[in-house]
């Protein structure tokens, strides 16, 4: 079946091992497009220059670029003000910037930060951190045996300690997707802030932090098929202007004297020193291209795609899925084990087959621990992805046991 | 990349057998090893009578290349001394890095030299040196104890 969107993605062209590349790990990162390429080497062949600072044509344009790609992804998540959007190196830092930032300075001791089991390494560790250094308690939500989080957990869990919930939109490990809205507006009715890690979500399904009411999200572009080092960080205004700076140093100030400094209004306030125009110039252009395509189209292929995926994956006797099954809503993240077979073991083998997979604890290392698993094999899908690799997957996957010399 | 190079018999073999895989009543040393990048976690224990290894398993979990090596491993160094180990140990990780032009020197690793073409597979080299290591740290440990 023809796909439309693979012309646009000039790495997907090439052959691995002597195989045309099946690339299907793009829960870890996505590939790009050349109208990102273009974007991010056009800034450097035409417009480089120092933002913010000076007063010539050229820094005016990069300026221009960068703040341009504010406005973009203000309108992207359908934020209320560009000054909500802050540019990290990815979700990772946006979610240390809000530890750091709010965590440090909101919490007291025997507050409560709520998360569920699903969460990535990046929104668990730093709240680990800040719990220590607070004396708060960091509390998770569970799943029950569909790896949804269910309402009672929601119930017990965040009370009126709760100072903070953050939690992923969609499960890196699991495909699950989880009722953020739902969870978020517990929080509010419990006095909590509530953050939203979207970094599963963003390139896959529409986003409205309004409606979600979001106090804070966070999302990497390069999930996005934006270059790496660039992300944001989205927060209320009132909740921006109050929290103190995360780096300190140029283009954060408003002025410096000798021993003290006036700071900037957000977003220049968390956004310290030289910052990355390039990343920025390729993200918007990433947000163009989706846009182009729609989140109707993106989400009928993926949907189209998840479901046969799953299906083909059932097939084999040996495969155990890890993670719901297939419905509208479900993600395409999915991971799975075969029986008494390593996945790194699979992974080696379908690389040798040009197929590129995850294998291992994709950093969840407390849900693989709860789930009573070391690792799994995962496959995640993109409207890039086409049928025919799902069925070299599937018969590469048959393969496997015997080019490992089982007996059957 | 000929991947049958890396999956031989002798691997799978001994990924499966779990002929090495077991724990060691009150060992004289044990050191657990882990590969970060993936979670492997092997637990490396041994019995000494003197200078000599005279029992050596594992426990935990990993792929068949890491399960295998440890398993490989425990067979050569059994009735070992700890310094002919460590030399073993060396020979071994050298081997890995491509760094032994002479073949013949290879004989004395047996059946590890399974692992020969390991860095074909950069990914898994890992994998491959993960009981290795944990053995000579473990080795390293006890000489600093004495």
């Amino acid at each position: 079946m023809y796909n439309p969107y693979i012309k646009d993605f000039p790495i997907l062209k090439q052959t691995v091992n002597g195989k045309p590349l099946a690339y299907l790990d793009n829960a870890a990162t996505t590939q790009k497009p050349d109208c990102v390429i273009e974007a991010s080497s056009r800034y450097y062949r035409l417009d480089n220059a120092n933002p913010h600072r000076g007063a010539y044509t050229l820094s005016v344009r990069a300026t221009e670029l960068y703040e341009a790609a504010r406005e973009t992804v203000k309108n992207f998540i359908k934020a209320e003000a560009a000054g909500e959007i802050i540019f990290t190196r990815g979700a990772t830092e946006a979610l240390n910037l809000l530890a750091y930032s709010y965590g440090m300075n909101c919490l007291r001791e025997g507050d409560e930060i709520v998360i569920s089991i699903a969460e990535h390494h990046s929104n668990v560790v730093p709240w680990q951190q800040v719990a220590a250094a607070k004396g708060a308690k960091l509390i998770y939500m569970y799943l029950d045996e569909n790896g949804d989080i269910p309402d009672s957990e929601l119930e017990k869990k965040i009370t009126s300690r709760t100072k903070i919930v953050s939690i992923t939109q969609v499960s890196n490990v699991l495909g699950t997707v989880y009722p953020v809205k739902k969870i978020i507006r517990k929080a509010h009715e419990s006095g909590a802030v509530a953050i939203v890690d979207l970094a599963q979500s963003i390139a896959h399904m529409e986003t409205d932090v309004r409606d979600m009411d979001a106090d804070f999200a966070v999302f990497s572009g390069h999930k996005m098929f934006a270059p790496m080092g660039i992300g944001v960080l989205y927060g209320k205004k009132n909740l921006l202007d109050a929290m103190p700076p995360f780096l300190f140093g140029g283009d954060m100030i408003e002025s410096v004297s000798e021993q003290m400094a006036r700071f900037a209004h957000p977003p220049q306030k968390f956004e310290a020193g030289t910052q990355n125009v390039e990343g920025a110039a390729g993200l918007s252009a990433a947000i163009q291209y989706i846009n182009s395509i729609g989140f109707d189209s993106i989400r009928k292929a993926e949907r189209e795609l998840i479901r046969y995926t799953l299906e083909r994956l059932s097939e084999n006797s040996y495969i155990n899925i890890v993670g719901p099954r297939f419905s509208e809503h479900r993600a395409g993240v999915i991971s799975f084990t075969m029986r008494d077979v390593h996945p790194h073991d699979i992974a080696s083998i379908l690389d040798a087959d040009g197929i590129a997979i995850r294998a291992g604890h994709h950093c969840a290392h407390p849900l693989m621990k709860y789930l009573g698993i070391t690792a799994t094999s995962r496959v995640s899908l993109c409207f890039y992805n086409t049928k025919q690799e799902i069925d070299r997957l599937a018969e590469s996957l048959k393969s496997v046991r015997r080019r490992l010399h089982f007996e059957s | 990349m000929n991947l049958s190079e890396i999956y031989t018999e002798v691997i799978a073999e001994h990924s499966r057998s779990g002929k090495n895989k077991r724990e060691i009543k009150n060992p004289d040393f044990a050191l657990e090893g882990m590969n970060p990048s993936c979670g492997d976690e092997i637990k490396v224990e041994a019995k000494l009578s003197g200078e000599i290894i005279t029992d050596i398993a594992f426990t935990g979990s990993g792929c068949a290349v890491s399960l295998a090596s440890a398993s490989i491993m425990a067979d050569l160094l059994r009735g070992k001394t700890l310094e002919e180990a460590e030399a073993l140990i060396s020979l071994f990780l050298k081997m890995i890095k491509g760094e032994i032009t002479n073949e013949a020197l290879l004989d004395e690793l047996g059946e590890a030299v399974a692992f020969e073409n390991i860095s074909n597979l950069p990914a898994r080299v890992k994998c491959a040196v993960l009981a290795w290591h944990t053995f000579l740290e473990a080795i390293g440990a006890q000489r600093g104890e004495k």
